[in-house]
């Protein structure tokens, strides 16, 4: 017996771009950027004043009973909203018997947001110049008396999870994973592994995260991973352009429902795509850089295809590559967009430079945990729409990246297979392989 | 399936906690009955209820010592939890005899990089608060607040570069795979206490599916810092301590009048290998990874503070671990369970045993580890299936602490003791509501 057919059936995010698919997806297609100034805490003077923020959300509208979810941090406020769109897509709110211990979660969710305001003013009161250290006891003292339990529980990295099972009932097997900037993509790909396995029949998978907060962006700004050409925020994240100098920050969810093709039939669900391949790999190089010829990026993308049939040199035809589009990883940053360039070229050799690949990074952002997630299901509706994604703000062809990322401007064509590439900062890869779904 | 699940055993362990580095303090620790808990020294901790911990000292780890000497400087960006990672690896790789890039540099690998995966949970780091308000304090107004505009235009610089580095969650897999060598599938699971039992989990199915032949797998997480013992009092966790009482006989797991558990810091990493492959290169198994499941439990809580009313959920992911390892309940002879001493998450977990086990319930010895390394946290359920391998591979069960007094369950203090053990359950439980049951069987 094969191992059983795992398809999608249902998808929402939240975004800087919007919060429902359609009008995120004419956003995308019109090459629109989400961002701007930062609201969510004093950047000003940061050498990155701006990302893109999830602008006018409001979870209530998302879900049942919003008292219960009223100590909720940003991140799980964003997966609500993601899940329940999902939820309901995939026809999982419609009342059936069905056994929650058969429904799991996979996360890549980040962490929640510090208490910045309180945590640096409890440090900055206990400090002693004289010592070069905080007191302990005026330390304690300060953070029982300023700080909200539930706000700092809120930051633990599974509260997601907890308030995903408290809003639909899931009981089964229950992940958070947190590999950086890999996570989500490794969430949908675990979740699928469990599927397959068959220790459950349907996985509510996705990410999400927001590090637009204090230590977030001053981290990031320490790193020079941020893109710091703030006179323009629009053109600020500029994937695969010769001017290209960091990545923005975006923030918010994508949630897909994942569950076996027999299940989805035998409850009338509609298979929106199918999951047909995984492969993760660690670069094991060093904490700061990539592997320089793409060693890890290339063993995922070989690991996905190989699971999912594919050999990157034969092709379905004389126009037709192995694959029809990648979705990058695309950060924005020097070292990523020219690697990643490079292993894909390991994978598909002379092929890549027929294979469209562009990064929607260069509009919505990059959204941590959660960039693997909203770009699987900007995959998925690339298949169903007939239309690849842009990357914008392409204006500086780099001579060493001669691949086509799709430049400024969305572009009709037929999509059937998509492989999307996420690697953590820290060395870990993911990639998927999503596949028009057929009979 | 087109073909049969490879069987997956563990051929090298590497616990660190209170006791020290390594499967022999480990073992000699908690078959002596001793204890790590003592008051918090690395910083004032006396105006929590709860201020003592069990924790290791600098004597007892000095990360210099557990990596290769060219990765020296990168200690420096290595958070505690981190560093109770790598040693731990360092432990375990030893232990299972492997030769890795980290053992010998230059020598073949006993394993092919690209077949060893890592799977090693982490908790929610703390930034070091001193290196934190140091430089905060460059950026003051003159009435004592922050002054976030001059922190964006130069107060910030005073952070090392690669400050937010230590502090990255997946930085525990990072270095451990970068030491070792380890190409393969790699995930950070960030669960509470649950995490290391789901690495394991998930390092079992890699093996299983075939994408990996050998993983190191576990956790690590330190929670003896300002932060971590704060929110585990705002969780309402942590034991309030009597005046004057040095916390050895706080952690009293699944007795009525439990005040609450006391956090330790450490992890574990365990060699998971598949069987063939093990047996290929003259490894000698210490154990066999026999089924896991997991779950997510109801909760009184949106957050999962309040466990109990979870325990028919953790007895279905227990049911279903024994039926990943096709046994029967009858044929478990030991188990370990989070046995945190926090009572909600304690009845949880006895009502779940009652519930599998039944009648046979009060008659199989519990293995509590709190009372003498605390709660490790995103390390406790590694050193929870560390205690399971040995007790399967010595055929002993360690010494229990301070739970006389325990109502139905075999848990009560008493003195290390032999027998005949066949399948140990282990068994976790998280803040947050997750569940996941490991079952570990001889290898005969």
């Amino acid at each position: 017996m094969s191992p059983p057919r795992i398809v999608v059936t249902g998808m929402g995010w939240i975004t800087p771009l919007g919060h429902d698919l359609d009008t995120v997806w004419k956003r995308l297609v019109t090459s629109s950027s989400g961002m701007a100034k930062t609201t969510r805490f004093s950047a000003g003077t940061f050498p990155t004043s701006f990302s893109a923020e999830v602008r006018d959300y409001d979870v209530a509208k998302f879900v049942a009973d919003p008292s219960a979810h009223a100590s909720a941090g940003l991140n799980s406020q964003f997966a609500l909203g993601a899940a329940a769109q999902a939820w309901k897509q995939a026809g999982l709110d419609r009342s059936c018997a069905r056994d929650m211990r058969r429904v799991g979660m996979y996360l890549g969710a980040g962490e929640g947001v510090l208490d910045s305001d309180n945590f640096v003013a409890v440090n900055l009161a206990s400090w002693d110049a004289g010592a070069g250290k905080t007191q302990g006891k005026v330390w304690i003292r300060e953070a029982l008396a300023r700080m909200s339990a539930l706000r700092e529980i809120e930051q633990e990295p599974n509260m997601p999870l907890a308030h995903l099972a408290r809003e639909f009932g899931i009981r089964g097997p229950s992940y958070n994973c947190l590999t950086a900037c890999a996570a989500s993509t490794q969430a949908i790909g675990e979740a699928v592994d469990i599927l397959r396995r068959g220790d459950t029949d349907v996985m509510l998978a996705g990410g999400t995260h927001t590090m637009i907060h204090l230590l977030g962006v001053t981290g990031f700004n320490r790193l020079t991973a941020l893109s710091t050409s703030g006179s323009d925020p629009t053109t600020a994240s500029r994937p695969f352009s010769a001017d290209r100098d960091g990545f923005v920050m975006g923030e918010g969810s994508g949630m897909v429902i994942l569950e076996t093709l027999d299940h989805a039939r035998a409850r009338g669900a509609k298979p929106l795509a199918e999951v047909t391949g995984y492969g993760s790999s660690a670069d094991a190089f060093r904490i700061t850089d990539i592997q320089p010829d793409g060693r890890g990026a290339a063993a995922a993308m070989l690991g996905a295809l190989r699971q999912a049939g594919i050999d990157p040199h034969v092709m379905r035809g004389a126009n037709r590559g192995p694959i029809d589009y990648i979705s990058a990883h695309g950060t924005g940053t020097k070292e990523n967009d020219s690697i990643e360039t490079r292993a894909v070229k390991r994978v598909f050799g002379e092929g890549a430079r027929n294979i469209p690949m562009s990064s929607i990074k260069s509009m919505m952002g990059h959204l941590i945990a959660a960039a693997g997630a909203v770009e699987f299901i900007s995959c998925v509706l690339s298949i169903e729409r007939g239309m690849l994604l842009p990357t914008i703000n392409l204006n500086k062809p780099d001579p060493a990246l001669d691949l086509d990322y799709v430049p400024n401007h969305a572009r009709p064509a037929q999509i059937d297979i998509c492989l999307s590439n996420s690697f953590g900062f820290g060395g870990q890869n993911d990639t998927v392989v999503i596949r028009r779904f057929e009979e | 399936m087109s073909q049969a699940k490879r069987s997956v055993v563990v051929t090298g362990i590497g616990p660190v906690c209170g006791f020290g580095v390594g499967a022999k303090l480990f073992w000699d620790g908690l078959t002596s009955g001793a204890t790590c808990i003592a008051p918090v020294v690395r910083f004032d901790a006396s105006e929590f209820p709860c201020s003592v911990a069990a924790f290791i000292t600098d004597e007892q780890l000095d990360i210099l010592t557990q990596v290769p000497r060219s990765y020296r400087k990168a200690t420096k960006v290595m958070a505690r939890d981190i560093e109770i990672a790598v040693a731990a690896a360092a432990a375990a790789v030893a232990s299972a005899g492997l030769t890795t890039r980290g053992t010998a540099e230059g020598q073949p690998p006993t394993i092919s990089p690209d077949r060893v995966g890592a799977h090693i949970g982490a908790g929610l780091i703390a930034a070091e608060i001193n290196e934190l308000t140091a430089a905060f304090v460059t950026s003051r107004h003159e009435d004592g607040t922050f002054d976030y505009g001059q922190w964006g235009t130069s107060g910030m610089q005073n952070l090392t570069p690669l400050w937010l580095l230590k502090y990255l969650p997946n930085m525990l897999a990072c270095h451990v795979t970068i030491i070792h060598d380890c190409q393969g599938p790699s995930n950070t699971i960030t669960c509470g206490e649950v995490s290391a039992a789901l690495s394991i989990g998930e390092s079992m199915r890699a093996i299983q599916r075939g994408a990996a032949d050998a993983c190191l797998s576990g956790g690590a997480e330190s929670k003896i810092n300002p932060m971590g013992l704060l929110r585990q009092h705002f969780a309402k966790r942590t034991a309030l301590v009597p005046a004057g009482s040095d916390g050895t006989e706080v952690v009293r797991p699944f007795t009525r009048d439990a005040p609450g558990t006391v956090l330790g810091e450490g992890g574990g990493i365990l060699v998971l290998e598949a069987a063939e492959t093990a047996r290929a290169r003259g490894a000698v198994p210490l154990a066999r990874v026999a089924g896991f499941a997991a779950g997510h439990c109801a909760c009184a809580d949106t957050l999962g503070i309040d466990l109990s009313a979870a325990g028919g959920d953790v007895a279905a992911v227990l049911r279903a671990a024994l039926a990943d390892a096709q046994i029967s309940p009858d044929e478990i002879d030991v188990i370990v369970p989070l046995g945190a001493a926090i009572p909600s998450s304690d009845s949880a977990e006895r009502e779940a045993i009652l519930e599998v086990f039944g009648a046979r319930a009060a008659t199989i010895p519990l293995i509590t580890l709190v009372p003498a390394i605390g709660n490790c946290g995103a390390g406790a359920s590694a050193l929870a299936a560390i205690a399971a391998v040995l007790c399967l591979h010595s055929q002993t069960i360690p010494a229990r602490r301070n739970g006389d007094g325990a109502t139905d369950l075999d848990a009560g203090a008493a003195p290390s003791r032999s027998g005949s053990f066949k399948y140990c359950a282990v068994l976790s439980l998280s803040l947050g509501g997750q569940v996941a049951a490991i079952v570990l069987g001889r290898d005969s």
